[in-house]
């Protein structure tokens, strides 16, 4: 505990992304199950950012971690459309109702 | 005595990983949204304090000021008028627990098992370096990002709108 180094960011990344999951894996929400995809990137942003800032040279985590941004924006736009939507025809977000659609 | 930069990752990471429990574990979805906004702002001191300057105030801007914004957004937009509170009830956790934790643990014993080349950390502005890499080795995921920037900008409005009603054709 005397120095911060790379272990310290990789274990906070590690268990934000271990939180995503359980997110991911236990909620109704179409909404919730979006903020836990969130979490996911935002650990795997954080673990690239580590690995940038501790090995001699490489911006190259830096930059991942920023198309990661700009990826995880493109994509809470559309995945929030598509509730919308489904807010719209069905007037439920639950996920486990959901199985309509299929047929 | 620790050193305040030490302290001050400490607090950060207490920030971030408590309000991302928050996320996980509340069963108001309002208040796991506004969690959210305390776990993406503890990555923001935490890419500050890694010395990524500029990913931190992007991550503030873009993340905190607009991917937050839309989830709360979604979140009072699909919730019924008539719930007292809006509830966000999960689903099998008993499955999804020691997943989680078993997940949670190979990452950390990995993390902190390894012993990793590393180098001097250098804290040195990362502006003009990342403009440089964007503009010479990352050209093409550049460019290729903005495309997928302006699909997701038409396909988002294509999703969301209303279906437009043609007025009657006078006779």
């Amino acid at each position: 505990m005397s120095q911060v180094g790379l272990p310290h960011y990789l274990v906070v990344s590690a268990v934000l992304f271990a939180l995503g999951i359980y997110t991911v894996s236990t909620r109704r929400s179409a909404v919730a199950i979006l903020m836990g995809v969130e979490l996911c990137l935002n650990a795997a942003a954080l673990n690239f950012a580590a690995f940038a800032q501790h090995v001699h040279g490489a911006i190259a985590g830096q930059v991942m971690a920023l198309f990661i941004v700009v990826l995880a924006a493109a994509e809470a736009a559309i995945a929030l459309a598509i509730v919308l939507s489904l807010w719209r025809s069905h007037r439920t977000v639950d996920v486990t109702q959901t199985a309509s659609l299929r047929d | 005595m620790p050193s305040p930069a030490t302290i001050v990752f400490y607090a950060l990471a207490a920030l971030t990983i408590g309000c991302a429990a928050l996320v996980a574990f509340s069963r108001n979805i309002l208040y796991s949204a506004l969690a959210l906004l305390g776990t993406l702002s503890g990555v923001a001191g935490l890419y500050l304090h890694l010395g990524a300057d500029f990913l931190g105030v992007t991550q503030l801007l873009i993340y905190v000021g607009g991917i937050l914004v839309l989830v709360l957004f979604a979140v009072l937009l699909t919730t019924r008028i008539g719930d007292v509170q809006a509830s966000n009830r999960s689903l099998g956790w008993s499955a999804a627990l020691p997943l989680a934790l078993a997940l949670g643990a190979a990452l950390v014993a990995l993390a902190v098992r390894i012993d990793w080349p590393l180098t001097e950390v250098v804290a040195a502005p990362t502006t003009a370096r990342l403009g440089d890499a964007f503009l010479r080795e990352y050209l093409l995921p550049f460019e290729l990002a903005s495309l997928v920037l302006l699909m997701a900008l038409v396909g988002a409005m294509v999703l969301a709108r209303r279906a437009v009603k043609e007025p009657p054709r006078p006779q």
